[in-house]
């Protein structure tokens, strides 16, 4: 699957308060499942989304296996300027993801 | 948790051990969807595409089509162009007759023929994330259509061989989907609502999987789940069962890739 | 004719010498009804705890959004929203959610700020079973503030055993 999917908007007024979505592919291996055969199955999540605004972090959401799988977070912040909001996941295993969308503020 | 399910089921199923003759097919007005069984949440996750994780499959998708690969060094785009148009309306008529074969093919079988005769490739594995990522993809290009499967006459004899499979009793519980889905749709099992069983959103993002899957996969689950035998992924059998239920969905609009419980 | 169901179906067999596969594969596998340690009231608590350092929050100002009934537990829709002037001075540093009975307390913590606009957050958790959810804010100025919130979860009627 495509890795991550991020929508937010074009365009924004300034002190607008917009809001961000965000859906990621992982499958959250909670790490308290069995297969079949008895063997455990090593947990392999998400841990970390960190969201920046022209380099300043506006949000961060810390994950557990209690997330559901391919992680869908939303939330929302206010336009100040014109600019890149940059995404990072990080998890388990070294996985990093990162996705970034301009925005233009008037 | 099983035996509790078997148990549930096995008094179903001693309801109708006399019964020989089923209530009948549903009436044309009275078919629904399996997103008008669900909860507002669910519909909600299906309703838009960022919410939507079948999306994350789709755009993948889009890439495979855009890629060049194989022998010929040749993507799904250079002979069929923008999937958009090419491929609307096309897996709202799948199964189709493949007149080589002589025999009703699915969309992932169409898919991977055309990897191996066309692209000179090897064949996507059967539920494979990029398999379902392309038949995602080239499904949503349906979507709001009609479904129009069974349309061709010569899928008539399949038809009637997947009818048959349908309405016949199979495995330990001695069950058939009819029972479930024509006679008792609407009703409870185990907490879950009996859908009718209309295949309209495939591939779809089963929560009960946390992943995509194809209609084989589904029947394959419901098999298991009835204690039957289930079928070889692709065997004529399995092929014959999705062009009845495609079939017997004709007119009902492609959801395609929906959301399920 | 019926035909019996087979213990040793083909697709288990493939399953067994297969389960090198990745998606595939784990896509087969089966959560047991039986977890080995389950949440108890005390993880609860010490989980919580550890954001309140002892401290018992008031309800008010957070509320937890949740569907009273799921139909399937692995994808249950949550949203918390906290009433705030988002200001320097009076904003919402962190909302904690937690869980009762999963085998871990913790669900997600999201750390926000006075440039949030709007203190509200929306994903998608797991539940094992029907239990208690517990949403705890914790403002600029430490107050702390909780809702919480039962959620029935019903299961799928057949689970699927093997692929």
């Amino acid at each position: 699957m495509a890795n991550a999917i991020i929508k937010v908007p074009k365009t924004a007024r300034r002190g607008e308060v917009i809001e961000i979505k965000t859906l990621v592919s992982h499958i959250m291996e909670t790490g308290f499942r069995y297969s079949t055969t008895g063997t455990h199955i090593p947990r392999d999540i998400i841990t970390q989304l960190v969201c920046r605004y022209n380099g300043t972090e506006i949000f961060r959401a810390d994950l557990y296996p209690a997330i559901a799988a391919n992680p869908f977070i939303t939330f929302f912040t206010t336009a100040t300027e014109s600019g890149t909001i940059e995404f990072q996941w990080t998890g388990d295993n070294g996985f990093s993801e990162r996705a970034s969308a301009k925005i233009d503020v008037e | 948790m099983i035996a509790d399910v078997r148990t549930i089921v096995f008094a179903f199923a001693a309801l109708f051990f006399s019964t020989f003759s089923f209530a009948g097919d549903i009436a044309p007005a009275d078919r629904k969807s399996g997103y008008d069984f669900m909860t507002p949440e669910t519909k909600a996750m299906q309703d838009d595409d960022i919410v939507n994780p079948a999306t994350l499959w789709v755009l993948q998708g889009e890439t495979i089509w855009n890629a060049k690969a194989g022998a010929a060094n040749r993507s799904c785009a250079d002979c069929h162009g923008d999937a958009a148009a090419s491929m609307k309306g096309v897996a709202a008529r799948y199964p189709a007759y493949d007149a080589a074969r002589g025999e009703p093919v699915n969309l992932e079988q169409r898919i991977n023929l055309c990897r191996a005769e066309k692209q000179q490739m090897s064949r996507f594995a059967d539920e494979s994330r990029e398999l379902l990522a392309i038949s995602a993809f080239v499904a949503r290009q349906s979507r709001g259509m009609p479904i129009e499967t069974g349309a061709d006459a010569r899928l008539t004899p399949f038809i009637a061989k997947g009818r048959e499979i349908f309405t016949r009793r199979q495995g330990q519980l001695n069950l058939a989907c009819a029972h479930c889905h024509d006679d008792n749709w609407g009703k409870h099992l185990a907490g879950a609502t009996i859908p009718q069983g209309h295949p309209n959103g495939y591939p779809i993002y089963r929560l009960e999987w946390q992943g995509l899957g194809s209609l084989q996969r589904r029947l394959r689950g419901c098999l298991v789940g009835i204690r039957a035998e289930p079928y070889a992924n692709g065997s004529l059998d399995a092929v014959a069962l999705e062009t009845f239920l495609m079939s017997r969905a004709r007119g009902m609009p492609m959801e395609s890739p929906a959301v399920r419980p | 004719m019926t035909k019996r169901a087979s213990i040793l179906s083909p697709t288990r067999r493939h399953f067994l010498t297969g389960a090198g596969s990745a998606i595939g594969g784990l896509g087969a596998i089966r959560i047991l009804a039986v977890s080995p340690a389950l949440a108890t009231p005390e993880t609860l608590a010490s989980a919580m705890r550890e954001v309140t350092k002892g401290v018992t929050p008031q309800p008010g100002k957070i509320k937890l959004e949740i569907p009273p009934l799921v139909e399937n537990g692995n994808s249950v829709p949550l949203t918390v929203t906290v009433d705030s002037p988002l200001t320097e001075a009076d904003h919402v540093k962190s909302i904690h959610v937690f869980n009762e009975k999963n085998p871990q307390p913790n669900v997600a913590s999201f750390h926000l700020g006075p440039r949030a606009g709007r203190a509200s957050v929306t994903t998608r958790i797991r539940l094992a079973d029907s239990q208690m959810v517990v949403a705890i804010a914790q403002m600029s100025d430490g107050s702390l503030w909780s809702d919480r919130a039962q959620v029935i979860v019903t299961i799928a009627a057949c689970v699927e055993e093997i692929n």
